[in-house]
């Protein structure tokens, strides 16, 4: 056991999947090429005026609603002033002190809040054809400049980078099945940002903290964050002092470094933005939300456990959620020679987890009734345990009918 | 009909003309080409080439030119808000009120010459030079609506429209002798407005007669779903016909009319005086009235405007269009391209805004500032219960001498102090004319409550025919 | 009151550029205004909610329809430079200070 106890907080940036952007008409790109998807508005050209998206609103809604946070009735955007390439207007239009969704909780992590923003563009080092000076250059794509974000801040409740990874595996699985985002961390759809502190275990007092950024994907979200501890442990040990910073992890080299210059010292000054009036979300707006919600994570939990599954499978077929599709059509195969929930459930989450890893089941080689008839013929004696995972090593290998492989 | 003739019409008169057949369009639009051509008061800072190809069939306006700020957008056409930092910008798009008064029949005449990013009083803040007051060239149009006021003024267009953040319409409207109206914050949509302070800029009109500015606004009010801030205006825009002002409570609000604190020069106040006297005469009862955090909304405007201004002007940062200086790297390449290509008024503004907004600032100054902008509201709210109109004289000066306030920056900004207080109340507007002191113009501004523009248009049409004002002099005074 | 320091902060937060001659003039403009508008302080806003938009507007949401973007060229018209059809910008990374 460590002699500290780390206190970690998530800021997780999800890009909403609306046809247009936050706060123009301009369709969200899917790799169009750079500055095919822009307009006067998001190109922050003098004069213009952004216009909030109606359908942006009814997704952070319904966001707040799958997280049980309390729905303002009345929220307001603010503007965040800095300067820098990828920020046409030279400030992002954010919420603030009243945002959308207040409190919340996932799983057993309290929310703090949800609040809508702008995403900024995109900046690329510019090849051989783009040096300014000798210098190097950059160069802007405002393409994704504009698309709606929902971030999502949770209170400083998570102990370990384990946890995070969870906690961030059962958001994702709530907002696919929201419908509201791709959730695709390595293409940038889903991103999260890490608070990191340490304290003396069984301390109730906060250290200073770090943030790590943007890390893109959920095995970079687990090492990166070890590694932040680690490398706070080290400092404290050593009798120094963390330093309250941002910070980046390079996956590669595993080690962290400093993002932002000092000049950089952070002075946003937020304040309302005039160009948009407050955000007043009706009870039309909340019946709409609330008709839009499909069944939750939890939800699916208990209906899986009420069917006879052990609490552990239940949870990760819920909160994986194409394992749970994956389940639910093998359960669903009709014919005599239909599988009981739990030995199915358990081949699911273990064998056929073994074999697949992170991959979706249903794009793998082994169709669910495949599995469900390969079940069926163990729970009735026709095929031995072990034999049965030699078939299914032939189904993921090859796909095909069990009952063929046996013969 | 002689040029003089045709430049001596009003816009309405005009319209007249043209539907009468009695005058060409592109007859009309080439005696105003011309006389903005030959200004030289460096009102314009771009006139049109050629006459309009066409004007649509029974277009309500007819054909009437318009000249505009240069703070609107309009596709292809330099739309520099007075600035360096937009030398030769012509935007891919054109600004909403501009499309709309274009599609009735008031086609593009040229872009005036303002005070940078409508920062300024007296015009003699824009990069491409100060514009003179077409009744002495010694002296200042006011501004930041300069070029449109000297130019209606002065007879190189038959009207013109600008934009009022703190009195940029109708204080040069005032020191130049002609009608200037900024309505009800809302009714005119912002999108294509260069902007200055998001939650004051509003555009109006200024003409050379309140039938004008009715004619003009118009056209001018409706929401549109470009400016999630705009409105629509409650029915529609009336000509005012009224020559009466029977049972009309006038409001004169002590802080706004006296003599102590601001300094309201003494023709000025007794040429309010003597049209208070005429309004008598029409039937208006006269009181004084009582605007008591008035005296403030100088100071609160004064965090305001430069706080949203720090912030509207950020994207000005040489990356997708305007002045780019390279200096060194990206920090180098801001803050050379930003230093060059803003004027010292402004970059005063961007530093006042920003500090203002700055960490452990925000409630001493914007915090403060918007809770007397509610106060402010809530005074001319009461005022309103006991009167029909505020009314005050619309600058406490006459046209002072180029270069008088330009070291002193606070005396310039008291020239606002009798219209600020409208402005930061989002309410309409009007300066009228209202006969000379030592020979320049003095304004006469009546205020009303939000949308009562028909009802602001009628009295100070009535006030118009009992003031006789003749403006002609500005027109055949040149060199 | 407004000193020397908290200018160059300020003109650093705003992306200007000051000459010696301009931070002195700067300094004691800025106070002077500042002195005026400090005058607010004594009034008395206990309780004064604050004004952000004078007219409440509602149902000022836009419907998520595509509307058409700028062509291309269009959109880089005005752009001081170009390259790799983007803007192009001095580099970030090369201002980071080392650590």
């Amino acid at each position: 056991m460590s002699e500290f106890e780390p206190v970690i907080g998530l800021e997780i940036h999800v890009q909403l999947s609306t046809r247009t952007k936050m706060f123009c008409g301009c369709a969200l790109s899917f790799g169009a090429p750079p500055n095919t998807l822009t307009c006067p508005v998001c190109l922050g050209l003098p004069g213009t005026l952004p216009r909030a998206n109606a359908q942006a609103i009814h997704f952070g809604l319904m966001i707040g609603l799958a997280l049980e946070s309390e729905l303002a009735p009345r929220s307001i955007f603010h503007r965040k002033n800095y300067f820098y390439p990828d920020l046409p207007k030279g400030y992002q239009i954010s919420q603030y002190d009243e945002p959308l969704c207040r409190g919340g909780r996932l799983g057993d992590v309290r929310i703090h809040r949800v609040h809508l923003e702008e995403d900024a563009a995109k900046l690329v080092h510019a090849g051989s054809s783009g040096r300014i000076h000798g210098s190097d250059a950059s160069v802007v794509d405002f393409n994704r400049g504009g698309t709606p974000l929902a971030e999502i801040v949770t209170e400083p409740d998570v102990r370990s980078a384990a946890q995070a990874r969870e906690g961030l595996t059962l958001l994702r699985t709530t907002l696919r099945r929201l419908g509201v985002s791709d959730v695709n961390m390595e293409e940038g759809s889903l991103r999260c940002d890490a608070n990191i502190s340490i304290r003396p275990a069984g301390s109730s007092a906060l250290g200073t903290k770090t943030e790590l950024k943007n890390m893109n994907s959920f095995r970079f979200l687990e090492r990166g964050i070890n590694a932040e501890i680690a490398r706070q442990e080290a400092i404290v040990r050593a009798g120094g002092q963390v330093v309250q910073e941002t910070l980046h992890f390079d996956p590669q080299s595993e080690r962290i470094t400093s993002l932002r210059s000092k000049e950089e010292a952070h002075d946003y000054r937020y304040f309302p933005e005039p160009d948009l009036v407050p955000v007043a979300t009706s009870e039309e707006m909340l019946a709409a939300a609330r008709g839009a919600m499909p069944e939750l994570p939890a939800e699916r939990e208990e209906r899986l456990q009420s069917l006879g599954i052990s609490a552990a499978s239940a949870r990760q077929l819920a909160w994986r959620s194409e394992l749970g599709d994956y389940f639910e059509a093998a359960l669903a195969h009709d014919g005599h020679s239909r599988p009981q929930a739990q030995p199915l459930a358990n081949w699911v989450c273990n064998e056929l987890v073994a074999r697949v890893g992170e991959e979706d089941p249903n794009a793998s080689n082994v169709r669910p009734e495949a599995l469900a008839k390969l079940v069926a013929l163990v729970s009735a004696k026709a095929v031995t345990v072990s034999n049965a995972k030699l078939v299914l090593d032939r189904l993921v290998a090859d796909g095909g009918d069990p009952e063929q492989i046996v013969e | 009909m002689s040029t003089i003739d045709v430049i001596e019409l009003t816009g309405a008169a005009a319209v007249e003309a043209l539907e009468r057949g009695e005058l060409g369009a592109a007859e009309l639009f080439d005696a105003y080409r011309a006389a903005a051509v030959d200004d030289d008061l460096n009102a314009y800072l771009w006139v049109a080439g050629d006459a309009p190809a066409q004007v649509p069939d029974g277009a309500p306006l007819a054909g009437v030119p318009l000249a505009v700020k240069d703070l609107f957008c309009t596709e292809g056409v330099p739309s520099q808000a007075g600035s360096k930092i937009l030398a030769g910008y012509r935007p891919p798009y054109t600004a909403t009120v501009v499309a709309r008064l274009t599609a009735v029949g008031a086609p593009l005449l040229g872009k005036t010459n303002q005070d940078e990013f409508a920062m300024g009083s007296s015009n003699e803040n824009s990069a491409f030079g100060p514009v003179l007051n077409p009744w002495d060239r010694t002296r200042v149009p006011g501004g930041s609506s300069g070029g449109s006021a000297a130019a209606v003024a002065a007879g190189s267009a038959p009207w013109a429209i600008g934009t009022d953040t703190g009195g940029s319409i109708r204080q040069p409207a005032a020191l130049c002798g002609i009608v200037g109206l900024k309505p009800t914050y809302g009714t005119v949509s912002r999108y294509g407005m260069i902007a200055f302070a998001s939650s004051l800029d509003q555009a109006g009109p200024l003409t050379r007669d309140v039938t004008d500015a009715a004619l003009l606004l118009t056209h001018m009010v409706a929401r549109d779903r470009c400016d999630a801030t705009s409105i629509d205006f409650p029915g529609a825009i009336a000509l005012p016909r009224s020559e009466t002002l029977e049972g009309i409570r006038l409001g004169v609000p002590e802080e706004l009319s006296g003599e102590s604190d601001v300094g309201i020069e003494r023709g000025v106040l007794d040429a309010f005086n003597a049209t208070l006297r005429l309004a008598e005469g029409l039937g208006a009862t006269i009181q004084t009235c009582h605007l008591p955090h008035a005296p403030h909304a100088l100071s609160a405007y004064y965090v305001l405007a430069p706080a949203e201004a720090s912030s509207n002007l950020a994207r000005y940062d040489g990356v997708r269009y305007g002045l780019r200086v390279q200096d060194g790297g990206l920090v180098g390449m801001y803050t050379a391209t930003r230093s060059q290509g803003f004027g010292t008024e402004v970059k005063r503004r961007i530093m006042l805004g920003t500090y203002a907004l700055s960490s452990g600032y925000y409630e001493a100054y914007y915090g403060r500032a918007q809770r007397v902008r509610t106060k402010i509201a809530e005074d001319f709210r009461r005022a309103f219960e006991e009167f029909d109109f505020v009314v005050t004289p619309t600058a406490p000066s006459v046209a002072f001498e180029l270069g008088a306030k330009t070291d002193d920056p606070l005396a310039m900004y008291l020239n606002d102090y009798c219209t600020v207080p409208m402005s930061l109340a989002g309410i309409p507007a009007i300066s009228i004319p209202n006969g000379l002191s030592e020979g320049l113009p003095t304004g006469f501004q009546l205020a009303g409550p939000a949308f009562s523009e028909n009802r602001i248009l009628e009295a100070a049409y009535a006030l118009e025919q009992a003031i006789g004002f003749d403006g002609t002099a500005a027109r055949g005074a040149g060199p | 009151m407004i000193d020397r320091e908290q200018v160059l902060h300020v003109a650093r937060l705003a992306r200007l550029e000051l000459a010696e001659d301009e931070v002195r003039r700067m300094s004691a403009e800025l106070s002077d205004v500042l002195d005026h508008i400090e005058k607010i302080g004594e009034l008395d806003l206990d309780g004064v909610p604050p004004t952000t938009h004078v007219v409440e507007v509602s149902g000022a949401l836009r419907p998520d329809v595509v509307e058409p973007s700028l062509p291309h060229d269009v959109a880089l018209a005005s752009a001081p430079a170009v390259a790799d059809g983007g803007f192009l910008v001095p580099s970030p990374q090369a201002d980071a200070e080392p650590a």
